[in-house]
């Protein structure tokens, strides 16, 4: 199969297609035909995809499974993976049979939803394969319009203004990164992401309008891309349309957008910004790491005082998306291999913990902490899930969350004790945070009427979570099954920026020099 | 065999927490506690055979990330040794007596089924526990260090239906993470220098350690000094010192075997296991062990000051545990591990036969706590009394003094006493001193409040004590025999001469420089002697010499670092002045306790007035005592309260107006336009588009790609 990627990447747009053109009414038979047809397309699409875990050659750093086609306006279609992206790809079909799986009780335009989300598997997949940046922005900014659609539609009360501000944000980000797009293509002449990988881009400093830019174009283009990847992180403080979109979107939206939309931000700093403009990226560090502390700190706080539950994980989510950024710009192999790590992890986890508010808002509809309490009474089997995951968040080693959170640590201690410091205190205010929404949701007598005949989890829940289970322990006890596959991708990708900056450095001696 | 000793807790809270369903209540409770006598009894098979030679085993990769590699690995020499009985015996007795403890507890409403999930708890914690002291890089003991946590939180908050019990549970998991973010900062720290966090690499690299500097924060600082004290940090969360301690009195909340096993005999051990087991680094680090010495010190008077005033029996005994862990810290602070192990060893027979013993005079009285509602029980349960008896004679440390013929108590105590006054430390003797009068003192009191004197409180729960199970008398009388014996059986073994200690823990020795000649101890420990350029240390030893009054002084601890399961540098000789230290400082200790039994004995049978008086003169000490030094006041105050206050400004303030508004203000200014063109299209008009647009680039996209991939 030569061209596995474009198989795995639209078998769901084509599903969709199929359930477009061919499904009609909105009768039980036809909600049933589309809950089916979707988890069939995704479950297929995430069979084939192991293909591409079992076909992938850890010690080739280089990029895999390539598929290269003319395609229209000399524009070019380009597809790869390589080790940094290739379990984000995996971890997009491993995460969205289950999305539909939870979506099974939606009952308003079950077509729509089910062809939205199928549309959206294929933009996000697409843009953790792209290699062309034409190619990559199309998948980039098309995700939004799926996502916007699924929290305008099927969102809760204030879903409009969730929507529009999630899309504004994150739209609002990326046109700046269009904008350096255009300016690489004219500086490089191509739009390969492999040739502009090598590609050196000035980084002479210069000044603009009486403003002295220490390093140059590098820093300028970092600065544009920066604008779009951290709002799609996000990063504090452009964080807030995070929480309310999670709050007003369906539950499967939630697990999608803090499973996999989230890791976009990550993927695009470790795929452009470090690998493309190194010395920008030195230049802007310290600036990034300390907005990393400063999120994992003030979100944490924040999250400790919230009365929705959704909101609580949401600001959790942003947290736990400071270590991945501060990992990222520690820029050695413990704070990279860290910073993909959580993402991984962040995505099982995140997903399993709205999912757990899921299954009570289904029961309950209601997100208030407030009006839950003593729920192990009658859920032991919820209660055991919700404070497995629960445990995961906090960073328990033993799971997943706990090596990721680690090696970051790890990563940025070489770097800069203070933000070390500062962020490590983490782990004191997530144990706040998350036991006391564990302990007034779950623990306690219940003594609410409303509450007297909740029931435990279904086998369908059940069914979902399982999967979810499997591989947060399985992460946390053997690792090696991630860090083995990225190791040798973030080594390189190490080495070349050492390499970039050297090299930059050597530069602006020899211009100072003469 | 080590393997199988580290997974049949493992496999027991398994089968136990999922299974019994399938198996029965009783099969799977069975199950659980067969596999921990397994488990016992393997351990003791281990510490016996063991030889003193440092053996690892290694199960399966972990955590893999350039330099760093680590492994879930088994490292087993003596210090293990002493762990897995430790834990393993303490645990399997526990298991058993919680047979008789937790039938038909109040706390449980008819049918429901709580002692699965009890003893998957116990057997879950028993696991993670012999996976810190197995450990054999830091990573691995912090598994097992946030392990025991869990577990910890768990079975405090196991009525889960009390919200005391759940706030305790989060406080003990939460103060916890405090001390778990120093830890992690050393472990971060230690890769950071040596570039691995394997026990022997970072052994070795000791002595490079001591020269570096290392900046941290806000100054460069001796690089081992950081990592010691950031690691002690992690021990005073998980050991409850002062500072940190506030969690443990609150722990009383979960069920007494609980109490017994988790915060009195071994998981808060852990953190004077994590110093000793850092003994090569401490020894180089002469900043971090003098603030282990003086926090240590100031805990055991601090807890036993509050354990003076305590009406609860479980508190009095858990500010008990406090102040009793505060002598091992002093001890290894001072340099004498092995005091420090000798006393976590007796110290769990006796602490836990305390606690057991406590729960089953709680047993017997209907769960009623309060000693106020005690008194005169020693006939009605005699067996409880009589283990109850041994366990204060062995904590208050009865013996005959200048021997060492007594309770377990005794030995261990004296010699961190001893080692105080030999390490040079006169704070830490001299409140330890007074330390041990108040520990004499409430350990009598418990002891004459609870079986003597009149019965007060409830008439019908004294008409209805009763004398506990046979389940759970055999594990006190078990526990009884450690609390009277263990001391004197392996007094040589912890505390003995030079070269019996050495033998113990596998560590070479060499003669005294003095003496001038090899022996057939250690080869190589000779060389290091004589080559190592410590040039203060003949002049030293000769001096130590003048003191012996016996002759002893032949022998120095000579291994090279990682040797051995402890590392004692050549110039520390605190051991062999322990054994020197004069008369006095002997009998102290003795005397202290004296004291104590007399104070006790004066206020609560000769003349029971007393404490009411001595309350009303000393009202503001005795409220001050009786508060715990206003310790969760201060820090619900300065930590908790401001917190929440912050979080909640920078939600509203800082979110809300400063970042919303801000974008608001300038960018965001189209919603409110947007938000009421989409409510014209509420039909869904705008909606349908958008969705028809991204199908249609979805379609192009797709067609294309796969028109192209054809070409």
């Amino acid at each position: 199969m030569d061209n596995i990627l474009s198989i795995v990447t639209f078998v769901p747009a084509i599903a969709a297609l199929i359930l477009a053109v061919f499904l009609r009414g909105e009768d039980a038979a036809a909600q049933r035909n589309a809950k089916w047809g979707a988890l069939f397309a995704t479950t297929v699409t995430f069979l084939v995809s192991i293909g591409i875990y079992t076909g992938f050659d850890p010690a080739n750093t280089g990029f895999q499974f390539v598929e290269e086609a003319e395609w229209f306006m000399g524009l070019k279609y380009k597809m790869g993976v390589d080790g940094i992206s290739v379990l984000f790809v995996l971890l997009t079909t491993f995460i969205m049979p289950l999305t539909i799986l939870a979506s099974w009780n939606v009952e308003t335009r079950v077509k729509e939803y089910m062809i939205a989300f199928l549309l959206l598997e294929t933009l996000m997949l697409g843009v953790f394969m792209a290699l062309d940046l034409i190619l990559f922005y199309l998948f980039f900014e098309a995700g939004l319009i799926p996502m916007f659609l699924i929290i305008g539609i099927w969102g809760g009360k204030e879903r409009i203004y969730a929507s529009f501000k999630f899309f504004l944000y994150t739209f609002l980000g990326s046109v700046l990164m269009l904008v350096a797009m255009v300016a690489m293509y004219v500086d490089a002449g191509t739009t390969d992401i492999e040739a502009l990988m090598s590609h050196q881009f000035a980084s002479q400093s210069f000044s603009v309008l009486g403003i002295y830019v220490v390093g140059g174009m590098q820093t300028l283009m970092f600065l544009a891309f920066f604008a779009s990847f951290a709002v799609k992180m996000p990063m504090w403080p452009v964080h807030t349309w995070l929480p309310d979109a999670h709050v007003q979107a369906p539950t499967a939206g939630s697990v999608v957008l803090a499973a996999i939309l989230l890791k976009m931000g990550g993927y695009g700093f470790l795929r452009f910004s470090l690998p493309m403009f190194p010395v920008g990226a030195e230049v802007l560090t310290p600036l990034v790491l300390w907005m990393s502390a400063i999120a994992i700190v003030y979100t944490s706080l924040v999250a400790m005082v919230q009365e929705d539950m959704k909101k609580l994980i949401a600001y959790s989510s942003v947290a736990h998306m400071g270590f991945v950024t501060m990992g990222i710009f520690a820029a050695n192999q413990q704070g990279v291999d860290g910073a993909i790590f959580q993402m991984i992890s962040h995505g099982f986890i995140s997903a399993a913990l709205f999912l757990c508010v899921g299954v009570i808002y289904d029961r309950m509809h209601t997100r208030d902490i407030d009006a839950y309490g003593g729920l192990v009474n009658r859920m032991p089997a919820y209660a055991l899930v919700f404070m497995l995951f629960t445990m995961a968040n906090v960073g328990l080693p033993g799971t997943s969350g706990f090596v990721g959170e680690f090696l970051t640590l790890m990563g940025i201690f070489q770097v800069n004790t203070w933000v070390a410091a500062v962020a490590t205190s983490g782990v004191i205010f997530s144990a706040g945070y998350a036991l006391w929404l564990y302990r007034r949701v779950v623990f306690g007598d219940l003594i609410k009427e409303s509450l007297k005949s909740i029931t435990d989890m279904s086998s369908r829940e059940r069914a979902v979570f399982t999967p979810l289970i499997v591989m947060t322990i399985l992460l946390g006890v053997y690792p090696s099954l991630v860090t083995d596959i990225i190791g040798p991708s973030t080594a390189a990708l190490i080495s070349n920026y050492d390499t970039a900056l050297a090299a930059a450095e050597a530069a602006t001696q020899v211009a100072e020099t003469h | 065999m080590e393997t199988t000793i580290l997974f049949a807790p493992l496999v027991g809270a398994i089968l136990c927490g999922f299974g019994w369903k399938f198996l029965g209540e009783k099969a799977a409770m069975w199950t659980a506690t067969g596999l921990l006598f397994l488990s016992c009894l393997l351990s003791w098979i281990v510490f016996f055979t063991f030889d003193g030679v440092t053996q690892q085993i290694e199960i399966l990769r972990w955590i893999e990330s350039g330099a760093l590699s680590t492994d879930w690995a088994i490292r087993l020499d003596r210090m293990t040794a002493i762990m897995l009985i430790v834990v393993t015996t303490v645990s399997a007795l526990v298991h058993l007596y919680s047979f008789g403890y937790m039938d038909h507890d109040p706390q449980w409403r008819e049918g429901e089924s709580y002692k699965p999930r009890f003893f998957a708890y116990l057997s879950f914690f028993t696991f993670a526990m012999l996976m810190l002291v197995t450990a054999d890089n830091l990573v691995q003991m912090f598994f097992g260090w946030e392990g025991v946590g869990v577990a910890s939180y768990l079975l405090i908050g196991f009525y889960y239906r009390k919200p005391s019990a759940n706030a305790a549970a989060m406080k003990a998991f939460i103060v916890n993470r405090v001390g778990d973010f120093g830890f992690a900062l050393g472990i971060f720290a230690l890769f950071f220098l040596v570039d691995s966090i394997n026990f022997d690499d970072i052994f070795a690299a000791a002595p490079t350690l001591a020269e570096t500097q290392l900046t941290f924060l806000w100054a460069e600082w001796s690089a081992i000094e950081v990592v010691c004290v950031l690691l002690f940090i992690g021990a005073m969360g998980k050991s409850a010192q002062l500072i940190l301690h506030t969690w443990l009195p609150d722990a009383m909340e979960g069920p007494t075997p609980v109490s017994a096993l988790i915060h009195a005999a071994t998981m808060v051990t852990a953190g004077v296991f994590l110093v000793c087991r850092m003994s090569p680094l401490m020894e180089f680090a002469p900043g971090a062990t003098g603030f282990i010495t003086v926090l240590g010190a100031t805990t055991a008077f601090f807890a036993a000051t509050v354990g003076l005033v305590q009406t609860d029996i479980k508190r009095v005994i858990a500010y008990s545990t406090c102040s009793q862990l505060g002598y091992m810290f002093v001890a290894a602070g001072v340099g004498m591990y092995s005091a420090a192990m000798f006393h976590l060893f007796t110290h769990a027979f006796f602490k836990a036969l305390l606690f057991l013993g406590a729960g089953s005079v709680i047993h017997a009285m209907h769960h009623e706590q309060d000693m106020m509602n005690y008194g005169n029980l020693r006939k009605k349960i005699p067996y409880t009394f009589a283990a109850m008896m041994i366990g204060t004679l062995a904590i208050t440390g009865v013996g005959i003094p200048l021997t060492h013929f007594g309770f377990a108590g005794f030995l261990s105590k004296d010699a961190i006493i001893e080692s105080a006054y030999a390490g040079g430390s006169s704070y830490g003797f001299w409140l330890l001193v007074v330390a041990a009068a108040m520990t004499s003192f409430y350990s009598w009191r418990l002891i004459l409040l609870t079986f003597y004197g009149e019965e007060r409180g409830d008439k019908h729960t004294h008409e209805h004590a009763h004398e506990s199970p046979m389940v759970m008398l055999v594990p006190l009388g078990v526990l009884s025999a450690g609390a009277v014996f263990a001391g004197m059986i392996w007094y040589n073994s912890f505390f003995g001469h030079t070269d019996q200690v050495a033998k113990f823990y596998g560590i070479p020795v060499a003669e005294a420089a003095a003496e001038g000649h090899d022996t057939s101890h250690g080869a190589s420990g000779s060389d290091t002697v004589s080559s190592d350029g410590h040039s203060d240390e003949a002049g030293h030893a000769d001096d130590e010499h003048g003191k012996a009054s016996s002759g002893e002084h032949h022998y120095v601890f000579a291994g090279e670092l990682g040797e051995g399961a402890l590392y004692m540098a050549p110039d520390n000789t605190v051991l062999d002045d322990a054994h020197a230290a004069p008369k006095w400082v002997k009998v102290s200790p003795f005397i202290a306790m004296a004291l104590g039994l007399i104070v006790a004995l004066w206020f609560y049978v000769w003349n029971p007035a007393m404490p009411g008086r001595m309350v009303e003169n000393f009202n503001p000490l005795y409220r001050f005592l009786k508060n715990k030094w206003y310790f969760d006041e201060l820090y619900d105050a300065i930590f908790v309260k401001p917190a929440l206050a912050i979080g909640r400004f920078l939600w509203k303030r800082g979110d809300g107006n400063t970042i919303d508004g801000f974008l608001n203000g300038v960018a965001m200014g189209v919603v409110p336009f947007f938000t009421r063109l989409a409510g014209k299209a509420q039909s869904g008009y705008i909606f349908t588009y958008a969705f028809w647009m991204v199908l249609g680039i979805a379609a192009l996209v797709t067609w294309m790609s796969i028109g192209g991939g054809a070409h």
